[in-house]
């Protein structure tokens, strides 16, 4: 069923009594050419294209539990493609993009609402890498736009202009930045693929790889064995482990990450708006809330819920930044499991193991990546080759040396 | 999250500075033939482990002793707090 205003105004005349599930709630085949592990963001993104750009058919997605209900459900929601390095920012361009076409290629209001993202600037050395990286960023074909004080007090004159320890320098814009609706996508996703005769199978926890001669040839699953042609894992903040089930070790610690967001309110935020000067973003949702983050909690940990020191540290950062956040009363705050890995950048890669292949490593950054990832991991799936623009997203840069830091620190899982 | 210190009792979490696995205990010998490879597994992979983990954590506003904490990281309950150098010298005394 095709969504249109033409078949809402039926529909509101017909009592609504015509709507159909927007995906099959399928059961497992004996085989499948192609199985992809995890009903996230990135795996229904995964065979979405798989099936619509690459054509393949026999395809289906394992979710443990229901899809969208993992990470793709629990993040801030922002999209923009303001990276730095070579090995990013094409990949995040390309997804910026896939974003802007989104809602016309699945035919599902994903709620995409490119409202800019302002990254403050509170020191002049940090102007100086604002403006390298807005260039960098244009050298990529995407949009960037350096704005001083003064321009910065028009668009967003709450902000605490008068702090003495972080002063409002200016800010990095990108315009064609903003917000998504997180679980329409997941759902936009999952019903495009199911039109394309994806099988999205719910309930249905992988418990390991039939492995042979060093190839896969079956996942075995809470609801049977599986034979599978290729496999595909996306299951970014199970990553360990899941791939632990083949045997493999990865470059990932798991950690948490928390959200919050505010009672409802008029609108008050123009954009995405983040502090440079300690570690905060916040964005409005259509709904009202003021939607925030900072940090991850920074130990192992596969709870989805956090400690409250670090509660504490996004506030002060919000409070540094934006006093009247101070009168907003929060309404809910949790937690999301994150595969950290050692420089801060995701792994889109095949393994070591014939027709087993990996996708994850997203750190805190991975709904923004959804199209793109999605797309080059069909790539991957479809043609044995990595994407263009994924290429230095690969397992052996820890031992090559070509890690992509986009902080500028060296090795340990605590960067975004 | 509260450390129970095996010298100061207990001690608030945020006292410490969390490093990760304490296999970084066991440094791989530089001058083996095949270092490369034990170095970049030393420094890159993790079990990375959904329930028992032990870990290392330095009492960084406090003694500043290093030490390894056994703690759940499916529901952060800590089991046990250890010195790091009495774990050390007794992987030594036993080879």
């Amino acid at each position: 069923m095709t969504y249109s205003g033409l078949r809402l105004i039926r529909e509101a005349l017909t009592g609504h009594r015509g709507w159909k599930p927007a995906w099959r709630d399928a059961a497992p085949r004996a085989s499948y050419d192609y199985v992809i592990v995890g009903g996230g963001g990135h795996g229904l993104a995964t065979a979405h294209y798989l099936a619509r750009t690459y054509r393949k058919a026999r395809i289906a997605v394992l979710e443990k539990g229901w899809i969208g209900g993992g990470n793709v459900g629990r993040n801030t929601t922002i999209i923009r493609s303001n990276y730095l390095l070579p090995g990013n920012e094409a990949f995040y361009e390309l997804s910026m993009t896939l974003w802007e076409s989104l809602e016309q290629e699945l035919n599902y209001n994903a709620m995409v609402s490119q409202r800019g993202i302002m990254n403050l600037i509170h020191s002049d050395a940090q102007r100086d890498a604002y403006r390298r990286r807005g260039n960098a960023m244009i050298l990529h074909g995407a949009d960037a736009e350096l704005l001083d004080a003064g321009q910065v007090r028009r668009e967003a004159p709450f902000l605490d202009f008068g702090n003495a320890r972080f002063p409002i320098r200016g800010a990095l814009v990108q315009r064609r930045a903003g917000t998504a609706r997180h679980d329409a996508v997941a759902w936009g996703y999952a019903r495009s693929a199911d039109r394309h005769g994806v099988d999205i199978i719910q309930n249905c926890e992988v418990t390991g790889f039939d492995i042979a001669h060093g190839r896969v040839r079956a996942v075995e699953t809470t609801r049977g064995r599986i034979g599978a042609g290729t496999v595909g894992v996306a299951v970014a903040g199970s990553s360990s482990r899941v791939m632990a089930l083949a045997g493999l070790r990865l470059p990932i610690e798991s950690h948490v990450l928390q959200a919050f967001v505010t009672e409802g309110l008029k609108p008050v935020l123009p954009g995405v708006i983040t502090f440079g000067a300690g570690h905060f973003y916040v964005s409005q949702s259509d709904k009202g809330g003021l939607v925030f983050g900072g940090d991850i909690d920074g130990y192992n940990s596969y709870a989805q819920r956090g400690n409250l020191p670090v509660v504490e540290d996004v506030c002060e950062g919000g409070m540094a930044v934006m006093p009247m956040i101070g009168r907003a009363r929060l309404l809910r705050m949790w937690g999301g499991v994150m595969d950290m890995t050692m420089d801060g950048s995701p792994i889109i890669d095949r393994t070591s193991v014939d027709g087993l292949f990996f996708n994850g490593g997203w750190c805190y950054g991975g709904f923004k990546a959804t199209p793109a990832s999605g797309l080059a991991f069909a790539h991957l799936l479809a043609t044995g080759e990595p994407h263009a623009t994924a290429r230095a997203f690969r397992f052996d840069r820890f031992s090559t040396g070509r890690m992509i830091d986009e902080k500028g620190a060296g090795a340990q899982p605590n960067l975004h | 999250m509260i450390i129970p210190h095996p010298l100061l009792g207990p001690r608030d979490a945020r006292e410490f500075v969390y490093l990760g696995d304490a296999a970084l205990l066991d440094r791989p010998d530089g001058l083996a033939a095949d270092a490369d490879r034990l170095f970049h597994d030393y420094l890159y992979l993790r079990d990375n482990p959904a329930g028992i983990h032990r870990e290392l954590w330095f009492h960084e506003h406090g003694d500043r002793s290093w030490l390894v904490v056994t703690r759940d990281t499916v529901t952060h309950a800590i089991l046990k707090a250890e010195l790091a150098g009495d774990v050390a010298r007794k992987r030594r005394a036993n080879g």
